[in-house]
């Protein structure tokens, strides 16, 4: 009924995907068995995370490049302070990560809202401050796993009905995403900002609000996702994550997700993360080389872009030819 | 120098003179828009013709086709008597046609000289820009139309006149033959406007075909040595100016059947519901004060420019006032932003659907419930099926044909997009609505609906305030209408003294002193 869930752009994708499974499956039948499917959706888990809350941003005519920045930083944090008091609660720690991404996404929103500056340059300082901020705080050492705490290092693994927590999360997130999208006026007024921001404050819509609430959203769960990455490989460090907002912003594209703001949809984000998911993960099995990764993911982003260019081309033909038979 | 201006001016035999340029037989329609119809224009040597015609007469497609950025669908372009065509806007420059806009086209980032030469640099060795020549030659043409400035500047760091005489020196750089003003004086001051002036007579007896489009009758007077007038489309007259009256000039504008068919309406007027008082803006308007009733259309006449739209945004919050109230049902209220205007029931239908209006890529149920979603939303969530129920009821009222209301509104015709708009904001039930040129480009059966629909609304009780530069709709439609210009009221009619002719003398300023 809303038409935003699936689209032919979704079914579009989602069948690129079932392709891509269907050629790996040729090469390496086991890479298709249930439990390695789940192995590969939760290593995606914290792409679709951030893909999610890049979606909103991008939704709105913004983008943000300091996701990965933000959870590096909160996830060095909430590491350092399980290492130096392990007294503190898991519970705390991660409402703590939770706030500090909630936070950095509220600088970046208040930035590009009260400032009016240009949100690739504000993301673009913010993310080398953060990651500085990280080496600070560090002084570039490391946090290892045997520093950590068991129950730190425990959560994300533990296996709920079938699936780790991680895999949970993401999905509870997906599902949450989507019904703030569909179902809120905030999701509402993202597609409306977005798509025409003049005509969405005429409508009563405050463009700027809307946008930092965009990127505390955004914010809020790159902190969310810096405990769950941290915990899970066991390791902080300065670099972690590194480029891994490039890999949100691709997932996004290749989701169908407008960079000009306005057009998107969850379906499309998480096909998206999951599409280059099992690039990642299936290319080593079939023995391609990182090079050919690199390169396939790469087309995969030019394609995505390419026939959305031309879908929304069309469009204005249809346009005109309409018009005419209205005159 | 003024009087040197005014001798020159003197229109020269007719018959003798043969056009530099000639349209003949123009047409050019755009999907639900005949904007030009079998339309002839010529231009002669070293005289100015003015251009005259109300908003949507068709002289920006006129000036479109004369520079090449658009291609008449029937008609020649005939250059010293040869049929020409000008496939780009290059074509057109290089046949010596060039163009400066209402705002002018040029770029700030570059200098003067840059401005000037843009595409025809001087090349020295290696095909590279001889920067040295350029700047040379763009000295010397500026100091042959008296105009001191430094070709190295740039252009961002000029003021509006010197823009004006920049673009003027690119005209001359390409050595043009046709020059066409579009509104040239639109923001300039007084002074600037002499300079300008003396500028024209400048190019005249180097004996450029000028063609200058203005609302304004007294600089038509002044400079001018042939008119031509346009009404929809067609060209309705033309001639010297010697030979004609302003009186003659501004019936052949506006003088079509306005007896074009409104709906008729019972008059049925209730109390004040909106009053404004003393609103001010420091750089767009002030002194506006009116009131407006349950039931009444007010009409907002004025050239582009007037304020009308500026005053409208003012009121709804978009741009803040720097003085005066509102008061809604003798209430004084606050309205700092959009949201707190639909609040108190004044909604506002923005000009522009593309930029201001429709949200293309979604579906027309959604660009219809926008702004009503608090009212639609239980618990922080929206019901859909009341959204639909809203959009369904309110797309009926406007009888908007569409396959469903999934539909992206970017997928409808202009009209309809229209439809999608105003259902938008009936949805929110307001007390006061008002339409910022209402059937600006649209087709002729859409815009009767629009009449229809507003007549309706009126009698309903709505209180309507309708800004719009068509003079057969503001007479045929308004119960009353406030004139303005250069961002003040200059007039408030009604009854008998809403006639075209008080209405293009007030907007225009236009002496007389029969002030209504």
């Amino acid at each position: 009924m809303t038409g935003r869930l699936v689209t032919s752009r979704e079914a579009l994708l989602a069948g690129a995907l079932m392709l891509l499974l269907a050629l790996v499956a040729t090469r390496f039948p086991g890479f298709v068995a249930p439990a390695n499917l789940a192995r590969v959706f939760n290593d995606t888990a914290p792409l679709i995370l951030l893909a999610l809350g890049q979606m909103a941003v991008i939704l709105t005519r913004c983008i943000d490049l300091s996701v990965a920045a933000n959870l590096a930083l909160t996830g060095m944090i909430v590491a350092m302070i399980n290492v130096a008091a392990p007294g503190v609660p898991l519970a705390a720690l991660i409402a703590l990560a939770v706030g500090l991404g909630t936070l950095m996404g509220m600088a970046n929103g208040i930035l590009v809202w009260k400032l009016d500056i240009p949100p690739i340059v504000v993301t673009l300082g913010t993310m080398t401050i953060y990651r500085g901020t990280i080496f600070l705080i560090s002084g570039g050492k490391w946090v290892n796993a045997h520093e950590m705490g068991a129950a730190f290092k425990a959560l994300p693994r533990a296996v709920i009905l079938g699936l780790p927590v991680m895999s949970w999360v993401a999905i509870a997130a997906v599902l949450a995403f989507w019904l703030v999208l569909t179902r809120t006026t905030l999701g509402r007024a993202f597609y409306a900002v977005g798509g025409n921001p003049r005509a969405a404050t005429y409508a009563g819509i405050d463009v700027g609000r809307t946008q930092f609430l965009a990127f505390t959203l955004s914010g809020a769960l790159a902190g969310l996702t810096g405990y769950l990455w941290v915990a899970r490989y066991a390791v902080a460090y300065v670099d972690i994550a590194g480029g891994f907002e490039l890999d949100v912003v691709a997932a996004c594209v290749i989701g169908g997700i407008s960079i000009m703001g306005g057009v998107g949809s969850v379906a499309g984000a998480l096909l998206g993360a999951l599409f280059l998911g099992v690039i990642k993960n299936a290319l080593p099995v079939v023995n391609v080389s990182p090079f050919w990764q690199l390169a396939i993911s790469g087309t995969a982003i030019i394609v995505a872009v390419a026939l959305n260019a031309r879908a929304s081309r069309s469009r204005g033909r249809i346009i005109l030819r309409r018009a005419e038979h209205a005159a | 120098m003024l009087m040197q201006t005014q001798t020159e001016m003197a229109p020269r035999p007719a018959a003798e003179a043969r056009p530099v340029l000639a349209l003949s037989g123009v047409s050019k329609s755009f999907p639900g828009v005949r904007a030009l119809s079998g339309v002839s224009l010529r231009l002669y040597p070293g005289q100015v013709t003015a251009l005259v015609g109300e908003n949507g007469a068709g002289k920006s497609t006129l000036v479109k086709i004369l520079t090449g950025i658009y291609r008449p669908d029937a008609g020649e372009i005939l250059l010293d008597g040869r049929p020409v065509r000008f496939p780009t806007a290059h074509a057109a420059g290089r046949a010596g046609v060039t163009a400066i806009h209402q705002e002018t086209v040029l770029f700030d980032e570059l200098t003067v000289a840059e401005n000037i030469f843009l595409g025809h640099a001087p090349r020295g060795r290696f095909g590279l820009i001889d920067t040295g020549a350029m700047q040379r030659e763009a000295a010397r043409i500026l100091r042959g139309i008296g105009a001191e400035i430094d070709p190295a500047q740039r252009l961002k760091d000029l003021g509006i006149a010197s823009k004006h005489l920049v673009a003027i020196a690119r005209a001359l750089s390409i050595d043009a033959r046709v020059v066409i003003m579009d509104e040239p004086t639109a923001a300039l001051s007084h002074k600037e406007i002499d300079e300008l002036f003396e500028l024209v007579a400048a190019l005249k007896a180097q004996g450029k075909a000028i063609l200058f489009i203005s609302h304004k009758f007294d600089e038509i007077f002044r400079i001018a040595d042939r008119y031509s007038v346009f009404r929809d489309g067609e060209l309705v007259g033309e001639g010297l100016i010697a030979e004609v009256t302003e009186a003659e000039l501004v019936r052949l504008m506006v003088g079509r059947d306005v007896s074009r068919i409104f709906p008729a309406r019972a008059r049925n007027i209730g109390a004040e519901v909106l009053r404004i008082r003393g609103l001010e803006h420091p750089t767009e308007f002030s002194g506006i004060d009116f009131g407006l009733c349950r039931g009444e259309i007010l009409g907002f006449y004025g050239l582009v420019g007037a304020g009308r739209s500026e005053v409208m945004q003012a009121i709804f919050g978009i741009t803040r006032p720097s003085a005066g109230t509102v008061e809604v049902e003798g209430r004084p209220v606050r309205i700092r932003a959009p949201a707190d205007a639909v609040a108190e029931g004044i909604v506002y239908v923005p000009e522009d659907r593309g930029q201001q209006g429709a949200i293309t890529a979604l579906p027309i149920f959604q660009n219809v419930t926008l702004p009503s979603l608090g009212r639609l939303s239980r618990r922080g969530f929206l019901r859909l099926a009341e959204e639909f129920r809203l959009a369904r009821e309110y797309t009926r009222r406007l009888d908007l044909r569409a396959a469903s209301l999934d539909t992206e509104v970017g997928n409808l015709s202009g009209g309809n997009q229209q439809k999608v708009v105003i259902a938008r904001w009936l949805a929110t039930r307001p007390k006061v609505i008002i339409l910022d040129e209402p059937t600006k480009g649209i087709d002729i059966g859409s815009k009767a609906a629009v009449h229809a629909f507003m007549a309706e609304l009126a009698a309903e009780g709505l209180a309507v305030i309708m800004v719009s530069s068509e003079i057969p709709e503001v007479l045929g439609m308004s119960d009353r209408v406030i004139v303005m210009r250069e961002g003040r009221m200059v007039a408030e009619l009604s009854g008998a003294q809403m006639t075209p002719e008080t209405l293009v003398r007030h907007a225009a300023g236009i002496g007389g002193g029969e002030a209504a």
